[in-house]
């Protein structure tokens, strides 16, 4: 085990797997001279040299599509996008073309591609630059979709990632990108999409948490035992899609309530979908209304103090962990 | 580039007034941004004076402007008062956008300045939809759209000089090379480095300026914008710049040496003008010094006029999402963080401007 940050993991995991397979390069605005916007690429230009580690114009929709032609062709191409706000730009290429490519053609090809982007709110970037979008990549039928919420997440799930055969949204957390966390040592050592992650155990309710949501909701259920001597089972479902909806299921049939935690919009959400499949399946499992804490439904607001309140923080998840309490 | 006379001398005195106000304006921003006064990304124009004020001087009250996240300069240089940009860096209600939209994204309607743009590319198919409004509606209103030489690698700069000439629309697209997007310059990113050519095989001829010099940015856009008013149709004006800091606050500009940098600084739009007009008889420099320590002062009144500005109170925060006209009946989003729900029936006077 080594203890690193987040953005290191990563750049481990491209370096290893760079190292690794022959095909596998990188594509991205500003991440090789400039060694990334987010550092994420950092020293691998030096390392790898301008064949596998390309600087690219601003072009979004359109390096994506270079991505997914080199990937029909048996590459194994890894774009970054400097942020998930400039995916919108490329979602002609990542939903017309990349998802759909295989089941249009029959199953003739495959599109090994790696998309990988931060999301998130909270340094006042604005309502064009704090977008959370897994929502709008879960929504569509051919997209692998992770979102790691730690060190080893981050570096095992890119692994696994590279070496799919599918199109893979990778999206990472500018938050994250400078917390620390214990990372297995080994080269080998991936993290296999559709495994949640129990990050706590508990046995009054489950807190779903996406993305750096896990961790904020790690947080609260902290908080829940401390203050209000309620244990939260706190599940991390890291990628979704696939989605393990078998650990969140067991979970919540032990607990008998949920709440579902992300950073994006309400509707249409992470947590609107989880819900319905919950409610499904385990509808007689429930105590109470699924709960759901979710990013105000605005665009992101600059001012400081209005930026706070529009995406959830631990007390927002320990209020709605209670209210799934009060007396219906 | 021509050598052209001075503009009268009222008229040059102004315009380096202008450039003056925008670069005091620029180093009292970086200031507040290190007091963590200012947050996000805060992305400094400071070399970019000329490009923006002789642009700008070239305009009609009537035109319209657009730009990028880099518009501080010319929000201030369409008349904007510095205090409310300040103000809209510091997040506050008295911002040009009452905190909403921070130093990206800067709008004034009435000077109409319409917008700095967060999205690189993404203000060109709205400049040229400006355009099309004219067209359409008859007038003689004509729009000069900014943006990067980083931005003229997105499909927007190619779909846009294409229908901009196609529909014959009186857009002046002015791309401002300053030889970098962000890390990467310009022979880095570009195939095609003379961006005037850029446009040519879609129809729009190109032209050059130095924006280094106010008075040559001046002459080229005041002839550009006659193409495009009278002549209704689009051209590109490449301006040669430079940016003296980084790309945004957090740029370690590891990417160019600091001898280039000041290369460029002897070209410095403010130093080389001030000095013209000190050996043509403008200005004596006992003036000139005047004329900074009044743009210095007002740069300080703007970091004043913001700081005792109040933050937007939180119940503001569903403000502005909506046209709410009563006109629909039902939800128009429901949020479960306990803010309510907000129907459009619903239409109180409370909270809503
Ligand atoms: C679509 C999109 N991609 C990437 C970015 C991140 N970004 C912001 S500014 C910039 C460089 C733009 O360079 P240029 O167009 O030359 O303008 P300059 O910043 O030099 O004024 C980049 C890559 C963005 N804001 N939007």
């Amino acid at each position: 085990m080594a203890t690193m940050r987040y953005r290191e993991a990563l750049n481990q995991a491209l370096r290893e797997e760079m190292t690794r397979d022959e095909r596998v390069f990188l594509m991205g605005e500003d991440i090789g001279v400039f060694n990334g916007a987010y550092k994420v690429t950092n020293g691998l230009l030096d390392e790898f040299g301008e064949r596998r580690v390309r600087d690219t114009p601003i072009s979004e929709n359109t390096i994506v599509g270079m991505g997914v032609g080199a990937a029909m062709l048996g590459l194994r191409p890894v774009v970054e996008l400097m942020t998930i706000n400039f995916s919108l730009l490329a979602l002609d290429q990542i939903v017309n073309h990349a998802s759909h490519i295989r089941y249009m053609f029959g199953g003739q090809v495959s599109v090994p591609l790696v998309v990988r982007m931060p999301q998130g709110a909270g340094h006042q970037l604005g309502p064009t630059h704090s977008h959370s979008w897994e929502a709008l990549y879960l929504h569509v039928p051919g997209l692998l979709v992770a979102v790691p919420s730690t060190a080893a997440d981050a570096k095992g799930l890119l692994k696994a990632a590279i070496r799919d055969e599918n199109p893979v949204v990778f999206i990472e957390h500018e938050y994250l990108y400078g917390q620390r966390g214990e990372v297995p040592d080994g080269e080998d050592v991936v993290v296999p999409f559709g495994r949640a992650a129990i990050r706590r155990e508990g046995t009054d309710v489950t807190i779903v948490g996406i993305s750096r949501m896990a961790v904020t909701a790690e947080k609260a259920a902290a908080l829940l035992s401390e203050q209000h001597e309620v244990e939260a089972e706190v599940i991390d479902p890291r990628t979704l899609r696939p989605l393990d909806l078998d650990t969140i299921l067991a979970s919540v049939r032990k607990t008998n309530r949920c709440v579902i935690v992300e950073e994006g919009w309400p509707h249409g959400g992470v947590g609107a979908n989880l819900a319905a499949l919950i409610q499904e399946q385990a509808f007689d499992d429930l105590d109470a209304p699924i709960g759901r804490v979710t990013g105000a439904d605005v665009p992101m607001p600059y001012a400081k103090n209005l930026e706070q309140i529009a995406f959830p923080h631990e007390p927002d998840v320990v209020d709605a962990v209670l209210a799934t309490f009060r007396d219906m | 580039m021509a050598d052209h006379p001075l503009p009268e001398p009222d008229v040059a005195r102004e315009w380096f007034e202008a450039m003056l106000l925008i670069r005091h304006f620029e180093e009292r921003a970086g200031e507040q941004y290190a007091r963590a006064k200012v947050g996000g990304f805060l992305h400094l124009a400071i070399g970019e004076e000329a490009s923006m004020v002789g642009t700008v001087r070239a305009m009609r009250d009537t035109d319209y402007l657009i730009s990028t996240y880099r518009s501080h300069g010319q929000t201030i240089a369409r008349g904007t008062p510095p205090g409310k940009v300040m103000a809209e860096l510091f997040g506050r209600v008295d911002g040009l956008c009452h905190g909403r939209g921070g130093s990206m994204h800067m709008f004034d309607l009435p000077r109409r300045f319409m917008g700095g743009y967060g999205i690189v590319g993404g203000n060109l198919p709205i400049a040229a939809g400006f355009g099309l409004a004219a067209d359409y509606l008859g007038n003689e209103d004509a729009t000069v759209c900014q943006f990067g030489d980083g931005a003229s690698n997105q499909g927007t700069f190619g779909e846009t000089m294409n229908l901009a000439a196609l529909w014959s629309l009186p857009v002046v697209f002015m791309v401002t090379n300053n030889r970098f997007g962000m890390g990467t310059a310009l022979e880095r990113h570009s195939a095609v480095t003379d961006l005037q050519v850029k446009g040519e095989g879609y129809g729009v001829p190109g032209m050059e300026c130095d924006g280094m010099d106010v008075v040559d940015t001046f002459h080229v856009t005041t002839e550009a914008l006659r193409i495009a008013r009278e002549e209704r149709r689009p051209v590109l004006v490449e301006a040669m710049t430079y940016r003296f800091r980084g790309h945004s606050m957090a740029d370690p500009e590891e990417y160019r040496t600091k001898d280039e940098v000041e290369e460029w600084r002897k070209r410095d739009p403010i130093i080389t003008f001030g000095d013209r007009l000190v050996a043509e008889g403008v200005i004596t420099e006992d003036e000139r010094a005047e004329l900074d320590a009044t743009a210095q002062q007002a740069a300080d009144d703007a970091v004043a006029f913001a700081d005792a500005s109040p933050v937007p109170e939180p119940g503001s925060l569903y403000d502005d999402v909506y046209v709410l006209g009563g006109q629909v009946h039902g939800w128009y989003s429901v949020d479960e963080r306990g803010a309510g729900v907000r129907r459009g029936e619903d239409i109180g006077g409370e909270g809503h401007r």
